[in-house]
């Protein structure tokens, strides 16, 4: 089994629902021209509260998040992405994620896990002491406390995911296919 | 033959090739580029030494970095941006077009504008194309008939490099408002309400077209601010059927076709309509005379109500979780449950973004101003045009005028307070009246607190000092 198909560790017990792009990365931060760095601005407005899990030692370098609803609403800022990326998270879980957000998520190595509530709420409960772990292979999500949660992956993004594909070099073999649409449309 | 809706006219009619795993290869016929989202696009393309495919479908302008203050001085030589990180973005975006041979609209050009209103105006959006722009409020082409929707960097790229995307089928939603909106209303309040009605994420994974009578007597520039806002309803794209409007809309517009392309051209856009009998996977009906002139009182752009509402108790929602984040919103906000909204007082007024920034919007809010005073209250009332041409059009109807005169400052065109990527921002824990899209946590600021509502209700809420129902001041 390859390496980049596990995902095993501490978990962000974030839950929150609706946890827009803007509070991923705020604005501010979005004036870089480079991708790298972005991870300890991540969660900025999170963090100003106390008690917050980010700053909490027991989650500290966790490569996983636990999320309510619509999670990644708002902007298509890839900064967002590349700021979880950053802070060493691999994978995201919740209940749904915004469109633009798991399409960025992926494209840098995220996997986005959609899960209903009931097992978000228990796993934001097992991440209070113990780890978990992704498993992209068999597409499930389990915990040291036998729970264990099947997900779907897009066979596409899956594929890229555990082969790292580059997508543009993908797309460019398709060269002529690209072509010919040019031609017959006349673009 | 099955009827088709227009979502489907368009993605099928863009398929360059279907895959196994049910991905499509989609041609993109038009690629926005600004300045935050497409640095590491160009840097990607360079270190794997790749070109862009085709420049000659891309167009390229600064926006959301530019201070809204004189960009040139009086000898007409520009202005540094006094920030050094707007400034290197705007330099990169800059060197990136000429490396590219990217067509590029100047900063300091009389065209230059928010990318989603210099699109349209330039005739670059036309109906039933593939267009997109790393910028999620890119969903407003869509008012023209065009498939367009955000995209990030790493997509950027991949259109820069190959003219393509890679894409799944999104499923599709109608959308349908039928009748008279009422006086005061406008296209943000109905587009308020539809986000009202189906929640921040309702349209998730669907393109919406938007349909009904409602839609059909709306104006160009309120299809944009409709189409604009599909976004905060979780929608990638919300589209309009081409008609009579957007032709005229369109034609003698710079990028458009001329001539006899112009005739062939909206020949086929005709054909730019769901055909009867389409199927929707989702239908969501509304009625227009319903909705009245609304603001947002939380932290997402659902939480919205009409003006003659009170701030809501979060133990009134049934859901533990939204209570949960009714209470953290209003906490956010500096709000008590049971507050009536008119007594919401504000220090900052914002008329402007992509949402509500074109020349209907700032004669919609000059009309209220007109002969009245922003008041004491209010620390700022700023004015920013969506682009240069909307400016000078309203300095040549004097509508600058009647801005200037009651209190608001008029500035140079950008995205400014919509995200305060630039120097105007409203301060921690201030609260402003804004035209803008989001009302997310720090999105004007760090700290800040935002009411969305339309371009006559900020102007009403600046001349009273607090928000304000727009049918008090106006008939
Ligand atoms: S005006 Fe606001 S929403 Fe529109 S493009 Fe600029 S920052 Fe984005």
């Amino acid at each position: 089994m390859s390496d980049s198909s596990r995902i095993q560790g501490r978990a962000y017990p974030l839950g929150r629902a609706n946890v827009d792009t803007d509070v991923i990365i705020p604005a501010a931060h979005l004036k870089t021209i480079t991708r790298a760095g972005l991870g300890r601005y991540a969660f900025d407005t999170v963090r100003a509260e106390v008690g917050n899990v980010f700053d909490d030692p027991r989650f500290a370098g966790a490569p996983i998040l636990i999320a309510g609803d619509n999670f990644g609403c708002g902007s298509s800022r890839e900064h967002a992405a590349w700021a979880l990326a950053d802070l060493g998270i691999r994978a995201v879980i919740a209940p749904s994620f915004a469109d633009i957000f798991a399409s960025n998520a992926f494209k840098n190595g995220i996997v986005t896990v959609a899960l209903p509530q009931s097992a978000i709420d228990r796993l934001l409960a097992v991440a209070e002491a113990d780890e978990i772990e992704v498993d992209l292979e068999t597409m499930s999500v389990t915990t040291p406390l036998q729970d264990r949660y099947a997900f779907s992956l897009d066979p596409f993004r899956r594929r890229c995911l555990l082969e790292g594909l580059d997508e543009i070099a993908l797309t460019l073999a398709s060269e002529s296919a690209i072509r010919t649409y040019e031609a017959n449309t006349g673009i | 033959m099955t009827p088709k809706t227009l979502y489907e006219k368009i993605w099928d009619s863009h398929i360059v090739e279907q895959r196994e795993d049910g991905s499509c290869l989609i041609y993109i016929d038009r690629h926005l580029v600004h300045e935050v989202t497409s640095p590491q696009a160009f840097e990607g393309l360079r270190l794997a030494g790749r070109r862009v495919r085709r420049p000659d479908l891309t167009l390229a302008v600064a926006d959301h970095n530019l201070p809204t203050t004189a960009r040139v001085d009086s000898e007409g030589r520009r202005l540094p941006i006094a920030d050094p990180a707007s400034a290197e973005q705007l330099s990169t975006l800059e060197a990136n077009v000429a490396e590219f041979a990217i067509p590029y609209i100047e900063a300091t050009a009389a065209e230059q504008g928010i990318v989603h209103v210099v699109g349209p105006e330039q005739g670059f959006t036309l109906p039933g194309t593939t267009l997109v722009c790393g910028d999620s409020h890119t969903a407003a082409h869509g008012a023209l008939g065009a498939l367009a929707f955000g995209i990030g960097t790493s997509e950027v790229e991949h259109v820069l490099a190959t003219q393509t995307l890679i894409l799944k089928r999104s499923k599709t939603m109608e959308i349908r408002v039928e009748g008279k909106i009422g006086f005061g209303v406008s296209p943000k309040d109905v587009v308020l309400a539809v986000i009202g009605e189906i929640g921040a994420a309702g349209a998730a994974g669907h393109v919406i077209e938007y349909r009904g009578d409602t839609f059909d007597t709306m104006s160009i520039e309120g299809r944009l601010t409709v189409a604009n806002m599909s976004i905060e309803a979780g929608a990638r794209s919300g589209l309009f059927a081409a008609d009579e409007k957007t032709f005229a809309y369109l034609k003698g517009r710079p990028m458009a076709p001329q001539g006899e392309d112009w005739e062939r051209s909206v020949a086929r856009w005709r054909d730019l309509r769901s055909d009867d009998g389409a199927r929707f996977d989702r239908v969501v009906r509304l009625d227009a005379s319903a909705i009245a002139p609304s603001v947002t009182w939380g932290t997402s752009p659902d939480d919205v109500l009409p003006i003659t509402g009170r701030v809501p108790d979060p133990e009134s929602f049934a859901d533990p979780a939204r209570r949960e984040s009714a209470q953290k919103a209003l906490d956010y906000m500096g709000l008590t449950a049971g507050t009536a909204l008119e007594d919401i007082w504000i220090e900052h007024v914002f008329i402007g973004s992509c949402t509500n920034s074109r020349i209907e919007d700032l004669r919609e809010a000059a009309n209220v101003v007109r002969g009245r005073r922003v008041d004491l209250h209010v620390k700022q009332a700023l004015v920013v045009p969506g682009s240069g041409l909307v400016k000078s059009q309203a300095e040549a109807e004097g509508l600058d005028r009647i801005f200037i005169e009651a209190g608001f400052e008029w500035r140079e065109p950008g995205c400014s307070m919509c995200l305060a990527m630039n120097p105007d921002k409203v301060p921690p824990r201030e609260r402003c009246a804004s035209t803008s899209n989001r009302n997310f946590v720090g999105r004007q600021g760090p700290g800040a607190r935002t009411h969305l509502l339309s371009p006559a209700m900020a102007a009403a809420a600046a001349v009273n000092g607090r928000l304000t129902d727009v049918r008090e001041l106006i008939g």
